[in-house]
């Protein structure tokens, strides 16, 4: 890695390194040019005839083929001198936003709304927030985290107030973005606390520092200690932030209410693509900080953060914090310092060091070997796993507890979607436990949440389709007025009907494969109560959902009713969106392939 | 040979679910198309179960001696997770596969006075018939639990939509029961899957599973074998008989889990407890009376004919063979449940009003029998190890489930006729019947004597073959079990009399009461030959099944002969001989 020598050096490699990181980096420019083209075709009086649905529509399928999984990673880069993290997981989350991008258009096309004022508006919106979703997928550094999160929900908050003149509507936007901007904060605290205590922002980075803080040695000694409840406390900070996105208890209160003001377009979206880039957030944030990959960076790359570890190391040896005492050969300058505050400091700890540097793959390099700063990370695990899994289990609950009294269908898919939030967050916690000993069933339990955010795009996107169509037939959207629909609009029902079974979780369906393969990875963590939780509420939410399909099959229609035959195209898309739900039951082996390859170069 | 085979088997799983693919299409108006071309798919894979019993079938004859699986085929369904599309058949599942093909062609010939929503209903009940006869065939676990939770929603449909009054209260009840079974079940099916290893399997059991396919020449199976010796790692697997080879011969399912008990300790009580919600055995019978008074008649015939026995099944093929240790640990606690069933129905059954609410009660009384036939343990006879009465024991149980699944859907269906009549199911209202309806009269008392168990009749020799049984492994049990069959007598006997006897019919209605139409006398004679047929010839039935049941005893008795017991001896020595141990260790150390 050359040294940076003068300012012509850095800016030489900062173009080069640049250059490089735009290949990996083409599907979210292409959605970057739309927006633009959008907004500037607008302007001129000419061609604002150009309909935005099409350019959106071009736009996200131009950056699906640039971002789709037919490209091949061989192993994981980083992009932009650290800040994104290219690999397979990135590839299949981008994939799987682009592809929601494109069925969302053609959704809101079918369903008209927007209209054909408002439409760009609300494109561009929908593909800002993609594109920040995409950063949220792939980011490595905690400041993109923040970016990728705000670039994710600033747009949302106005797509929830799309409706002008409707007080809900506005109600639902405000609502959305006075709590996103107080959990976005908090989540900004906890990343200082992180950065300040760690003394980085890039998560690999962060992970070795962790685990340099956390080694058995000086925990032994209580080295660091006092630092250690700051950390936790950064680490639930963040995790505000987080689960503000996944609409996880104790932060959903936004979710139901937005859902019911917001249209059921916007619904889609949000439930959908939202959640996906924050589970996958999620993710990458609980296995950065448990877990030290390895993540290779191109030789002319320039270390931007690694200029700065050779200064930190020096600031903490002599904070005391850290004991680095530095095996470099190349820069002796900085090792007598060092070794002899910490010698002075802690001596035990330096032997340990030493020991462990003979062992180092290369010299000059890390103080531990990989394998030991994963085994250090093992109480920063703990940490994770047992937030995430008592999260879990109370999203799960609650979402499946409050949506039992629901009367308005947007209600109840708002506490499906939080209670379906627990489900998916449960490999997370599976694969923190399992980091440590066995990397492969960790893998799995990542690609067990890839593979459910797969299934879990057809199913929502399918629930919300149906609810706005139904609702420009019907003009409403309290289930009682579903009653007996089965008569009017049998497709649709029995469309619906599979869509909300396989939500439940139930055989030949795809929501129930999915749910088998989380359940598959909470059995080889050993996570019994989250488990048994699970499938308890697997049966508990078999009620709620199967009455809104009594009410559409069982019951007899209203002596007063509109009819609800759906056209031949709105007809036509709800089956298509339908088909995947009930052949992903059946024939799951590839999107299970794709998702570990996903995940395979996670851990 | 596994290309002929998949051929036939699918076809009996799949060729329901193709007719329901086809009423689709059917015309609106063809109400009575419809259910006509329903009746005809069912009789054909009537005919074709039929055709595998008939001798002189060349490929497809089921062969009465073999005792291994037969009609094996496996293929690959999703190889990322070692799923296969993997089916057989053998003489426990066999006759139970004729048996529901055989009740659903008769309670689709019942179905005639359905008239709401007719293609609907004959879909639903195709797809229903396809889920039970999938979890019958299915040797991969996983298959096996997707046919099992498939059948769920058409019956939530079946009784939902063309119920009785409390219809919708009855579904979910079914539903939600059924589901935390299947719920558990899961679990339990993915702890074993987890902890199995195909590798730890003899290059013999590998082709007795089917793991690796013995129809292959020697070349190639030696080649697979090496394959898997070769990976890395544990092979995972859910093929079914993997899993029992796994259970019996090896310690792959002894790590201990929670409290002290191990592995398959809690698989068994996982899958149990799914197991006898199915039964059902109290006290997770609750959902049985409700959905059988609501459903309508035909589904009541399925539910108490079939889908009753897919539990049964399912504790003789999973839980015993998968967990042996778990099977003898709890031997007294299963044979209890199958007892405490046993008089709490009869009990129950005597207490009812309702018509059917008694047929139904009657229904967990008889399947408690089932139970506590296969879960009598009684390997040794005096100091020999000597399986021969649990053979009799397990046989019974299952001659028990061919038997209730003929003289139940026969009383369902009785009960049905005259509701269809009268429209009510009052106990106290009716009397007299036996002017009326002379040849429904005589059916019915012949059916429900059936299923009273008196000689002569089907339902004898499931009974006394059981008590027999569980003589030789608790006296208290026998003579509870025994004595169950007095109250069986009572409330039977009671019904009949209040019934079809009596000097006239005083309830409302009695203008209706005509009698039984060539359909109806077409549905319950047969039902009624079978009864008498299997009460004076049951080797009709023995004959397909004794080889494999008696080859799933012998196999739990040699692991109890060859595993456990040592285990327990060993135990037993290590309790008493601490102190020995701690003196020679102290004589050890001094010097």
């Amino acid at each position: 890695m050359p040294a940076p020598n003068s300012l012509f050096d850095l800016i030489n490699s900062l173009v080069a390194d640049t250059l490089r990181s735009t290949a990996g980096f083409q599907g979210e420019l292409a959605l970057c040019v739309t927006i633009i083209l959008i907004l500037l075709l607008q302007l001129p009086r000419f061609t604002r005839w150009i309909d935005s649905f099409w350019l959106t529509l071009i736009g996200s399928a131009v950056a699906l083929y640039l971002a789709g999984p037919w490209h091949e990673v061989a192993e994981p880069s980083e992009l932009f001198t650290g800040l994104l993290v290219y690999d397979t997981f990135t590839i299949y989350f981008r994939t799987l936003l682009f592809f929601f991008a494109i069925l969302f258009t053609i959704f809101t096309r079918i369903s008209g709304v927007p209209d054909r004022d408002a439409a760009p508006d609300v494109y561009a919106l929908v593909l800002g927030a993609t594109v920040g979703m995409c950063i949220m997928a792939s980011a490595n550094q905690m400041l993109m985290v923040f970016l990728g999160v705000e670039m994710a929900s600033v747009p949302s908050y106005a797509l929830a107030g799309i409706l002008k003149g409707r007080r809900t509507s506005s109600e639902a936007a405000l609502k959305y973005a006075v709590y996103g901007a107080g959990a976005a904060g908090i989540m900004l605290y906890g990343i200082s606390l992180l950065a300040g205590v760690l003394g980085s922002v890039h998560m690999p980075t962060m992970a070795v520092r962790l685990a340099e803080l956390l080694q058995p040695a000086n925990l032994e000694q209580g080295i660091g200690s006092d630092t250690h409840m700051v950390l936790a406390l950064g680490g639930l900070m963040v995790m505000v932030g987080l689960a503000f996105k996944l609409s996880a208890v104790p932060f959903h209160f936004w979710c139901p209410d937005v859902f019911e003001g917001a249209t059921a377009e916007v619904n889609a979206f949000l439930s959908v693509a939202s959640k996906a880039a924050a589970l996958a957030l999620l993710a990458r944030v609980a296995i950065g900080f448990g877990y030290v990959g390895e993540v290779t960076k191109p030789e002319d790359q320039l270390a931007l953060f690694n200029v700065a570890e050779t200064e930190l190391r020096t600031h903490e040896a002599t904070t005391g914090i850290l004991a680095p005492p530095e095996q470099s050969a190349e820069k002796p300058a900085e090792v007598s310092p060092a070794t002899s505050v910490a010698g002075g400091n802690a001596p035990t700890t330096r032997v340990t060091l030493v020991s462990h540097a003979e062992d180092a793959p290369r010299e000059g390099d890390s103080r531990l070997t990989r394998d030991d700063q994963i085994a250090a990370l093992a109480p920063a695990r703990g940490f994770i796993w047992r937030l995430l899994a008592f999260v879990a289990i109370i999203t799960c609950t609650f979402g499946n507890l409050a949506a039992y009294g629901q009367t308005n269908i947007k209600r109840l898919l708002a506490y499906s979607t939080i209670a379906q939030a627990g489900y998916m967050i449960m490999p997370v916690p599976a694969a923190m436990v399992l980091a440590g000993q066995d990397p492969e069933a960790a893998r799995t339990a990542i690609a067990s949440m890839a593979f459910y955010a797969g299934v879990y795009l057809f199913m929502n996107l399918g629930a919300f389709a149906i609810v706005a169509l139904l609702r420009n037939e019907l003009h409403s959207e309290q289930i009682a007025d579903y009653a007996g629909l089965i008569r009017r609009a049998p497709i649709t029902v029995v469309c619906f009907s599979l869509i909300l079974i396989s939500l439940i979780g139930i055989p030949p369906l795809a929501g129930f494969m999915g749910k088998f393969l989380i359940f598959a990875s909470l059995v080889q963590a050993k996570l019994w109560t989250v488990l048994v939780i699970a499938g308890l509420n697997t049966a508990i939410s078999l009620y709620y959902y199967l009455r809104v399909v009594k009410v559409m099959t069982i019951d007899p229609e209203p002596e007063q009713m509109r009819p609800a035959k759906l056209a031949f195209i709105p007809g036509t898309y709800i089956v298509a969106v339908t088909i995947p739900v009930v052949l992903l039951g059946v024939a799951w082996d590839q999107l299970n392939r794709l998702t570990l390859a996903a995940s395979s170069q996670l851990f | 040979m596994q290309s002929t085979y998949i051929t036939l088997l699918s076809l009996i799983v799949f060729i329901p679910a193709a007719g329901a693919l086809v009423l689709a299409f059917f015309p609106r108006d063809k109400g009575d198309a419809m259910k006509t071309f329903t009746l005809v798919v069912t009789a054909v894979v009537f005919g074709l179960t039929v055709i595998m019993a008939l001798p002189g079938q060349g490929t497809w004859q089921f062969e009465q001696a073999q005792s291994a699986m037969q009609k094996v085929f496996s293929v690959p369904w999703i190889s990322s997770f070692n799923i296969y599309y993997y089916m057989g058949v053998d003489g426990i599942s066999f006759p139970l596969v004729i048996l529901t093909t055989f009740v659903m062609m008769l309670s689709m010939a019942a179905s005639w006075p359905i008239q709401k929503y007719v293609r609907a209903y004959c879909i639903l009940f195709l797809i229903l018939e396809t889920g039970v006869l999938g979890v019958f065939l299915a040797l991969d676990f996983f298959l096996f639990y997707v046919f099992w939770e498939v059948m769920l929603l058409p019956m939530y449909f079946l009784i939902g939509v063309w119920g009785g009054p409390r219809r919708e209260y009855a579904a979910i009840k079914f539903f939600l029961y059924t589901l935390l079974g299947g719920v558990l079940m899961l679990i339990a099916i993915l702890m074993l899957y987890f902890n199995s290893d195909v590798k730890l399997l003899s290059d013999d059991q590998l082709v007795a599973s089917n793991v690796v396919s013995a129809d292959l020449g020697d070349e190639e199976r030696t080649a697979q074998i090496g394959e898997i010796r070769a990976t890395d790692g544990p092979i995972h697997t859910f093929n079914i008989l993997a899993l029992q080879q796994l259970g019996q011969h090896t310690d792959a399912f002894d790590d201990e889990l929670l409290f002290g008990k191990n592995l398959q300790w809690w698989a068994f009580l996982l899958l149990l407890i799914g197991f006898v919600i199915k039964v059902p055995s109290v006290p997770v019978h609750t959902w049985l009376p409700d959905a059988h008074v609501e459903a309508p008649t035909p589904i009541s015939m399925i539910l108490a004919g079939v889908l009753l026995k897919l539990g049964g099944y399912g504790i003789i093929r999973i839980c015993y063979p998968i967990c042996p240790d778990a099977g003898f640990e709890l031997a007294y606690f299963v044979c209890g449940l199958g007892v405490v069933s046993m008089v709490y129905g009869a009990f129950a059954a005597l207490a009812q009003t309702d018509f059917k609410r008694l047929v139904a009660y009657s229904s967990v009384s008889h399947m408690g029998y089932v139970v506590l036939g296969i879960g009598v343990w009684s390997a040794v006879a005096g100091n020999e190890f000597n399986s021969d009465s649990w053979k009799l024991g397990m046989n019974g149980a299952m001659f028990q489930m061919i038997a209730h699944g003929i003289s139940s859907p026969g009383m369902f269906f009785l009960v049905g006729v005259v509701y269809d009549r009268v429209h009510h199911r009052n106990l106290d209202q009716f009397g007299g019947l036996f002017a009326r309806m002379p040849v429904y009269a005589g059916l019915s008392i012949g059916i429900f004597f059936a299923g009273l168990g008196l000689p002569g009749l089907c339902g004898f020799i499931g009974e006394v073959f059981v008590t027999l049984s569980v003589w030789n492994y608790s006296h208290t049990l026998a003579v509870i079990a025994a004595s169950v069959v007095i109250l069986t007598a009572a409330y039977i006997l009671w019904t009949l009399q209040r019934v079809y006897l009596g000097p006239e019919y005083k309830g409302p209605h009695a203008e209706a009461l005509t009698p039984m139409n060539t359909r109806e006398l077409l549905i319950a004679a047969p039902l009624m030959a079978f009864a008498i047929i299997f009460g004076v010839y049951p080797q009709a039935v023995f004959n397909y099944m004794t080889p494999s049941v008696n080859q799933t005893v012998d196999d739990l008795a040699t692991w109890t002969k060859d595993v456990k017991t040592p285990q327990l001896e060993e135990e037993a020595t290590a309790a008493v001989q601490p102190p020995a141990r701690s003196v020679a260790q102290n004589q050890v150390r001094s010097k």
